[in-house]
């Protein structure tokens, strides 16, 4: 599934859902469902500082696709991060960079990316930006 | 007119000035309780500001005219009331800031550049805002000073004895916050003030959220200065003040350059303006000095007998709520003497998702570390949730805040 396609498909579930409350329900439990991080992993290295809440980035390079873990103390954050993860993971450093995130904005939730929301989400898609091309640069 | 007697206050009657409040945020009634972090305004205010701009404007002080006539006028009217408002000797000791942050600043870089040398001691405690801690900072890098810091308990209390101890005759200042923004302590202000004169100390007092409250007597507490911010006292933003002793203002140098600060000016020398003067360049912030001494009046007629009476049954209710709805509830900062502030933690839930959550259930508070990191950092938690109160608030509005906190915690734990 394309990055687009996946996109749409997040969009198309939360369209179910008419009541904030629900809809963070269900973000908090696609936290929960969250492939979790060893405990090892989560060090300054792999940080994501946010004002507020904090997020760990571990990202895996796999047969020329960037594959991500991540994780945070905040269980919105981390269904947040879950989404991200969900819809960035196993795509080439090129499909990545290339993304544009236009399901965020589209459920209803483009305040927690904002840079001043401090949940170090915003911080989060830059870096796995970064890694894409940075990955890319070290391969041409 | 200020209150002699507490009675009960009719807060119908005062939300009908505050227009703000009577919304709905995500289809529900908004809960404003994020007074610690900013005030919202009364109309008398807003309207100061309005026929401000619409009938009285003219630049101030220096124009022959009748409108800047006027505005001077005002302008220096204002100054009165502030004056009052601190009870100063005098309003020559009354500068108006940006706000406390600036406030703070001009006394660590004016003050510090005529009295603070190297192998000085700047005293702070450690439920300061960062904005009491880093101005210090800057100071004591530039003059090779030593910063020193008050303990707390455990409670949320400064250590009183070991502030005895941290006294010596290298202190040279002790700056301290009258009320924690996080943490709600009311601190013994006069005691510090007079041990720090023991020892020959200046002493600055951050007023910022003990403003909101109660009334301000720079004179009874016998500090050197005192700061706080008017869009916390109902005022708008972008205004504060600073009251200074008259002998140490006159005795530090201006703080910024430019028009008003200004005798004469030649290229050879130039020779500073009086007090207040001297420490307000540029022109003046006048439109918000107008509504920032309309909310002292408006503070002084609704009574700080009348807001500390609902205010702290507002604290005590909240308190109780919390405590009888959440057997995981942990209240950060339990000092005996407290203002209308709660921090508290449910269970091992998240601050951010606490407060997103309430967000959207229309209730309004602050969450994380309410820039007071070192204070987190030694009570050993990542931040807390805090709800504030001010006059306005109701106990119907606590009553949805807990509703709301049960639904999060069902969907948090």
């Amino acid at each position: 599934m394309s990055i687009e396609e996946k996109q749409n498909e997040i969009i198309e579930e939360f369209a179910m859902f008419d009541d904030w409350m629900d809809k963070y329900e269900y973000i908090i439990s696609l936290g929960k469902e969250l492939e979790p991080i060893e405990e090892a992993q989560k060090n300054e290295e792999n940080l994501v500082k946010g004002c507020q809440s904090q997020v760990w980035l571990v990202t895996k390079v796999i047969e020329g696709k960037l594959v991500f873990l991540a994780d945070s103390d905040a269980l919105i954050t981390k269904g947040l991060i879950g989404l991200l993860v969900r819809v960035l993971t196993n795509h080439s450093p090129k499909e990545i960079m290339d993304a544009e995130l236009f399901f965020i904005d589209e459920i209803g939730l483009k305040e927690h990316l904002s840079p001043n929301r401090a949940n170090g989400l915003a911080s989060m898609v830059k870096k796995m930006k970064t890694y894409s091309i940075a990955y890319s640069a070290l391969n041409n | 007119m200020e209150a002699t007697t507490a009675m009960a206050l009719n807060i119908e009657e005062i939300r009908e000035d505050f227009p703000i409040l009577h919304q709905e945020v995500y289809n529900k009634p908004l809960v404003y309780f994020d007074n610690a972090a900013s005030t919202q305004k009364p109309l008398q205010v807003v309207e100061a500001l309005t026929n401000y701009y619409l009938n009285d404007h003219a630049n101030v002080h220096r124009g022959v005219h009748y409108l800047s006539q006027k505005a001077t006028d005002k302008f220096e009217a204002a100054r009165e009331t502030t004056k009052r408002f601190f009870n100063a000797e005098s309003s020559d000791e009354v500068i108006f800031t940006k706000g406390t942050t600036d406030g703070i600043n001009l006394v660590a870089y004016s003050f510090g550049e005529a009295f603070i040398k190297e192998g000085d001691e700047i005293i702070i405690s450690t439920m300061e805002h960062h904005s009491n801690i880093v101005p210090w900072q800057m100071l004591c890098d530039r003059k090779k000073a030593i910063l020193r810091v008050i303990p707390i308990s455990d409670k949320g209390e400064l250590d009183m004895e070991a502030y005895q101890n941290l006294l010596s005759s290298k202190t040279k200042l002790v700056s301290v916050v009258h009320t924690s923004n996080a943490l709600g302590t009311i601190n013994p202000v006069k005691e510090i003030t007079q041990s720090a004169k023991s020892v020959n100390a200046y002493v600055l007092i951050d007023g910022a959220q003990a403003a909101p409250h109660q009334k301000i007597d720079v004179q009874e507490i016998g500090c050197d200065f005192y700061v706080f911010s008017g869009h916390k006292i109902f005022g708008p933003t972008g205004i504060g003040a600073l009251y200074g002793k008259r002998e140490i203002l006159e005795a530090m140098p201006p703080y910024q350059g430019g028009g008003e600060m200004i005798k004469t000016v030649t290229f050879e020398k130039t020779t500073y303006n009086e007090l207040p003067f001297k420490f307000e360049a540029g022109t003046p912030n006048i439109a918000d000095v107008m509504g920032f001494a309309v909310a002292m009046d408006y503070m002084n007629s609704v009574g700080y007998e009348n807001i500390q009476a609902h205010e702290n049954a507002l604290l005590k209710y909240a308190t109780d709520q919390l405590k009888q709805n959440f057997e995981n509830v942990r209240i950060i900062g339990e000092a005996d003497n407290k203002a209308s502030v709660i921090s508290f933690l449910l269970g091992n839930a998240h601050p951010y998702d606490v407060g997103a959550l309430l967000d959207k259930m229309g209730i309004a508070v602050r969450t994380g570390h309410h820039c007071t990191e070192p204070l987190m950092n030694r009570l050993n938690i990542p931040g807390t949730v805090r709800a504030s109160f001010a006059f306005y608030n109701t106990f119907e509005e606590i009553d949805l805040m807990i509703n709301a906190l049960k639904r999060a915690e069902k969907m948090l734990m």
